[in-house]
C-alpha cells in the first residue's frame, strides 16, 4: 500500500504514473478517452497551470484489436478486410500496403489496368480522408458548418466508390494480383464529373474558410514542429511536409505506376498548423490531378492477374512494403515461414509517430491551441492502437 | 376583508407573468429558428419530423429535458449547484420589465431602465461562476474561470459604447431614448454612432456567450464548459437563460441604436419585434459561420481594440456635443 501522501491514489494506473508533479499549483486534467476533440478514444493526461499545458502525455490502447496477431492466425485472404479497419478513413492505402507486401514476396505481377484502378481509387479515398479531416478540424476550432459541406462532397465520392468496391468506408477492394472487380464507363464519367466539381469547391473553401481571419489566427504560428522534431519522432505525411520536407513515399520509393504521373509534393516551410492545413488542401488538388491523368491513360486489359492464386501462400522470407497514406507512410513488414498465414506482420502506423510528438510540441501552449495542434496532426485512433 | 390591492402590485405581477410567458415563447421560437437557420446554412432541412416542418421540435426538446433524471454529481454542494441555474434565469425575467415594446406597452417606465438591465445581466456571471465551482468538474471550473474573466473584460467596452447614447439623449430611460430617435432609419442612432453600435454588438455576443465568443462552453475544448454536469431542467434553465439574454441584448440594441418601436408609417411593437429578430438572426448567422476565437485573443480584442475605440468614440461624441 502506498502511504506517500503526495501521491493521489485516485485514478487509474496511467494517472498515478503521471502523478508526482514538481509543482503544487498545477491541475491534472484527463482529456479523453471520451472527449469531443480527441476523435475517438484517445486519452491525454495534461498537467495544466491555468490554461497553459505544463506536461502532456497521450495514453493509448483503448481500441487495440490485435490486428498484428490476427495476421498470424488468419490466412492471407482472410486477412484482406483487416487493414481497412485500422485506418478506416484511408482504408484502401492500408489494403494496398498489405496486398503489395504479399505480392512483392510472391513475385506476383499486377496487370497495368489494375495498377491504374488502384491509383484512381486510392486517390479518391485520399480526398475523402482529407475532406473529413478538414471538416473535423474546423469542428475542433468551433466552426460547425464546413463539415456539412465536406460531407456533401464525400457523399458523391462514396457513391462512386460503392458501385465498384461494394462498400462505402472500410473497403476491401484490392486482391493479390489485382482488384476484385473492374471499373466501368459510368465510374470513369462520374469520377471526371466529380473532379471538375471539386475544383470549383476548392475555390469556395479557400474563400470561405482558409482566408477567414479568425481561422488564420487560430492556426498560424500554432504548434510549430521543426523538421528535426519530425525526424526524431519519425513523423511522416502532411505533418512532415508541413515542416518543409518534401518527402512522399509516392516519390521517394515509387510503387505501382506513380512514377508515370506528373504531380507536385506540396510542402510549407512555416512548420505551423497552417502549414499542415495547406499541405492537405493542396494534396487534394494534386490527387485530382493524378486521377485525371490516370483516367486519361487508363489501359485496357485484365483487372486481376489471370493466374492469381486463390489461396496466396508466399514463400519463406521477409519483405517490407510502404505506401503513402493520407496520414503518412504506411509500412508493412511481412515475415513468412512459407505457411498459409504470416509468421509476423508488423504494421507501421503513421499516426502513432505523429501523435508521439504531441507531448513535446504542446508544452507551454493553451488548451485551445493543444486542440488545434491535435487536430492538425490528423489522428485516427484505431490506426494508432491497431 | 382584504384591503384594495395596490394597482402597482397588480401591474407588477401581471407584468412578471407576461414577461415569463414572453421569455418562454421567445425561447421556443428561437430554438426552432436557430435550428432551421443552421439547417439552411448547412444546406440540410433541419428539424423536419415533429409536426409540419418540425415546428413542434422545441416542445419535443422541452419534454425530453423535463423527463431527464435530475442528477447531482458526487461531492457537489447540492444547494449551490441547483441554485446556479435559477440565479441565471431569474434576472433575465426582471430585465424585460423595463423594456418598452411599444408606445403604450411597457410594464415599468423607470428613469434607470438601462442601468437596471446592465446591472441585472451582470448577475449571470455569478450563476456561471457558482455552476462551474460547485460542479466538482475540472472542465466546469475552467469554463467558469473563462466566463468570469470574459465578462469582466466585456462589461467595460459595453458600458463605454452605451455612454454616447446617454450623453446624446441625457437619460437612462429606455422609453425616452427610443422616442428621442425619429421614425426613419436615417434618424436612428446607428447612423450617428456606427462605431458604438459595432462595439455594442460584439460585446453583446461576448456577454451572452454566443459563438464566436462561446468560450465558457467551448464544446471542443471543455466538453460543455460550466454546464457539463447539469442534466434535465438544470441544463434547460441555462439554455433558456442563454436565449433570454440574447433577446435582452437584441432588445437593448434595437432600442439604443435602431429606434426601438419607432418605425416608418406607424410606430408600434411590430417594428420593435422585427428589429429584435433581425439582430437575433444576425447573431445566429454569425454563430454558424465563424470558428471560435482563442481565449487570449478574445481578451486582446477587448483590451487592445474595443476599449480604446470606445473611449475615442466617446470623446468625439462629447466634443461634438460641446461644440
Amino acid at each position: 500500500m502506498n502511504l506517500d501522501l503526495r501521491l493521489d491514489t485516485s485514478g487509474d494506473f496511467y494517472a498515478q504514473k503521471f502523478q508526482p508533479t514538481k509543482r503544487e499549483d498545477t491541475l491534472i486534467l484527463n482529456m479523453g478517452p471520451q472527449h469531443p476533440s480527441t476523435h475517438g478514444v484517445l486519452r491525454i493526461i495534461l498537467e495544466i497551470d491555468g490554461e497553459y499545458i505544463v506536461r502532456a502525455q497521450p495514453v493509448l490502447g483503448y481500441i487495440h484489436r490485435m490486428h498484428e496477431k490476427m495476421a498470424e492466425v488468419m490466412s492471407y485472404p482472410q486477412y484482406l478486410p483487416n487493414p481497412a479497419r485500422t485506418d478506416y478513413l484511408h482504408a484502401l492505402a492500408w489494403g494496398w500496403a498489405h496486398v503489395g507486401a504479399v505480392e512483392r514476396l510472391m513475385g506476383l505481377e499486377v496487370p497495368e489496368r489494375a495498377e491504374f484502378i488502384r491509383v484512381i481509387t486510392c486517390e479518391l479515398n485520399r480526398i475523402n480522408s482529407h475532406l473529413l479531416w478538414w471538416g473535423a478540424y474546423l469542428l475542433d476550432l468551433g466552426a460547425f458548418t464546413p463539415i456539412m459541406y465536406a460531407f456533401d462532397d464525400r457523399e458523391i465520392i462514396m457513391d462512386i466508390m460503392q458501385r465498384v468496391t461494394g462498400s462505402r468506408l472500410t473497403y476491401c477492394y484490392y486482391r493479390f494480383g489485382g482488384v476484385s472487380g473492374d471499373i466501368d464507363d459510368r465510374f470513369v464519367s462520374e469520377t471526371r464529373e466529380q473532379c471538375a466539381r471539386m475544383k470549383e469547391r476548392f475555390k469556395m473553401y479557400k474563400a470561405l474558410v482558409t482566408e477567414n481571419f479568425i481561422l488564420r489566427k487560430r492556426v498560424e504560428e500554432i504548434g510549430e514542429i521543426s523538421v528535426d522534431t519530425c525526424r526524431r519522432y519519425g513523423a511522416t505525411g502532411p505533418v512532415l511536409r508541413g515542416s518543409g520536407q518534401e518527402y512522399d513515399v509516392r516519390r521517394a520509393e515509387p510503387y505501382s505506376v506513380y512514377d508515370r504521373f506528373d504531380f507536385n509534393i506540396p510542402a510549407y516551410n512555416d512548420c505551423d498548423a497552417m502549414g499542415r492545413y495547406l499541405v492537405r488542401m493542396d494534396e487534394m488538388q494534386e490527387s485530382i490531378k493524378i486521377i485525371e491523368q490516370a483516367l486519361d491513360a487508363l489501359p485496357e486489359g485484365d483487372f486481376i492477374h489471370p493466374k492469381a492464386p486463390k489461396r496466396a501462400k508466399p514463400p519463406a522470407g521477409d519483405v517490407y512494403f510502404a505506401v503513402e497514406g493520407a496520414r503518412g507512410k504506411i509500412g508493412m513488414h511481412l515475415v513468412s515461414d512459407g505457411g498459409k498465414s504470416a509468421y509476423r506482420l508488423k504494421l507501421r502506423a503513421p499516426g502513432f509517430s505523429n501523435l508521439s510528438l504531441f507531448g513535446e510540441v504542446s508544452q507551454g501552449t493553451l488548451i485551445s491551441d493543444a486542440v488545434s495542434i491535435l487536430g492538425s496532426l490528423d489522428l485516427v485512433i484505431p490506426e494508432i492502437d491497431r | 376583508m382584504i384591503e384594495a390591492i395596490p394597482i402597482q402590485l397588480v401591474i407588477m405581477l401581471v407584468g412578471l407573468a407576461a414577461t415569463m410567458a414572453f421569455v418562454g415563447l421567445n425561447a421556443i421560437v428561437l430554438v426552432y429558428l436557430e435550428r432551421k437557420v443552421a439547417g439552411f446554412i448547412h444546406r440540410r432541412p433541419g428539424p423536419y419530423e415533429v409536426g409540419p416542418h418540425g415546428i413542434l421540435q422545441p416542445f419535443a426538446d422541452g419534454l425530453k429535458l423535463v423527463g431527464k433524471q435530475i442528477f447531482t454529481p458526487k461531492g457537489a454542494d447540492s444547494f449551490l449547484y441547483w441554485l446556479a441555474p435559477m440565479i441565471s434565469m431569474a434576472p433575465a425575467v426582471v430585465c424585460f420589465l423595463v423594456i418598452p415594446f411599444g408606445p403604450h406597452l411597457q410594464i415599468i417606465n423607470t428613469n434607470v431602465g438601462l442601468v437596471l438591465i446592465l446591472a441585472f445581466t451582470g448577475v449571470n456571471v455569478l450563476a456561471l461562476c457558482i455552476a462551474g465551482w460547485t460542479s466538482q468538474n475540472k472542465y466546469s471550473l475552467l469554463g467558469a474561470a473563462r466566463g468570469v474573466s470574459q465578462s469582466v473584460a466585456y462589461e467595460i467596452p459595453l458600458l463605454l459604447s452605451v455612454l454616447p447614447i446617454i450623453f446624446l439623449t441625457g437619460t437612462f430611460n429606455l422609453f425616452d431614448i427610443a422616442t428621442n430617435q425619429g421614425s426613419w432609419p436615417w434618424q436612428w442612432f446607428v447612423v450617428t454612432q456606427p462605431l458604438a453600435f459595432i462595439i455594442f454588438f460584439i460585446c453583446a455576443l461576448a456577454e451572452t456567450n454566443r459563438a464566436p465568443f462561446d468560450l465558457p462552453e467551448a464544446e471542443s475544448e471543455l466538453t460543455a464548459g460550466f454546464h457539463t454536469e447539469y442534466s434535465g431542467m438544470g441544463f434547460a434553465l441555462f439554455f433558456l437563460s442563454e436565449y433570454a439574454y440574447m433577446v435582452i441584448a437584441a432588445c437593448v440594441g434595437a432600442i439604443l441604436f435602431l429606434g426601438g418601436f419607432k418605425g416608418p408609417i406607424v410606430d408600434g411593437w411590430w417594428w420593435f419585434l422585427a428589429k429584435v429578430y433581425i439582430l437575433l438572426l444576425i447573431m445566429i448567422w454569425i454563430r454558424w459561420t465563424f470558428p471560435r476565437v482563442r481565449f487570449d485573443q478574445l481578451l486582446n480584442i477587448c483590451w487592445k481594440w474595443l476599449i480604446p475605440l470606445a473611449i475615442l468614440n466617446l470623446l468625439i461624441t462629447l466634443l461634438v456635443i460641446a461644440l
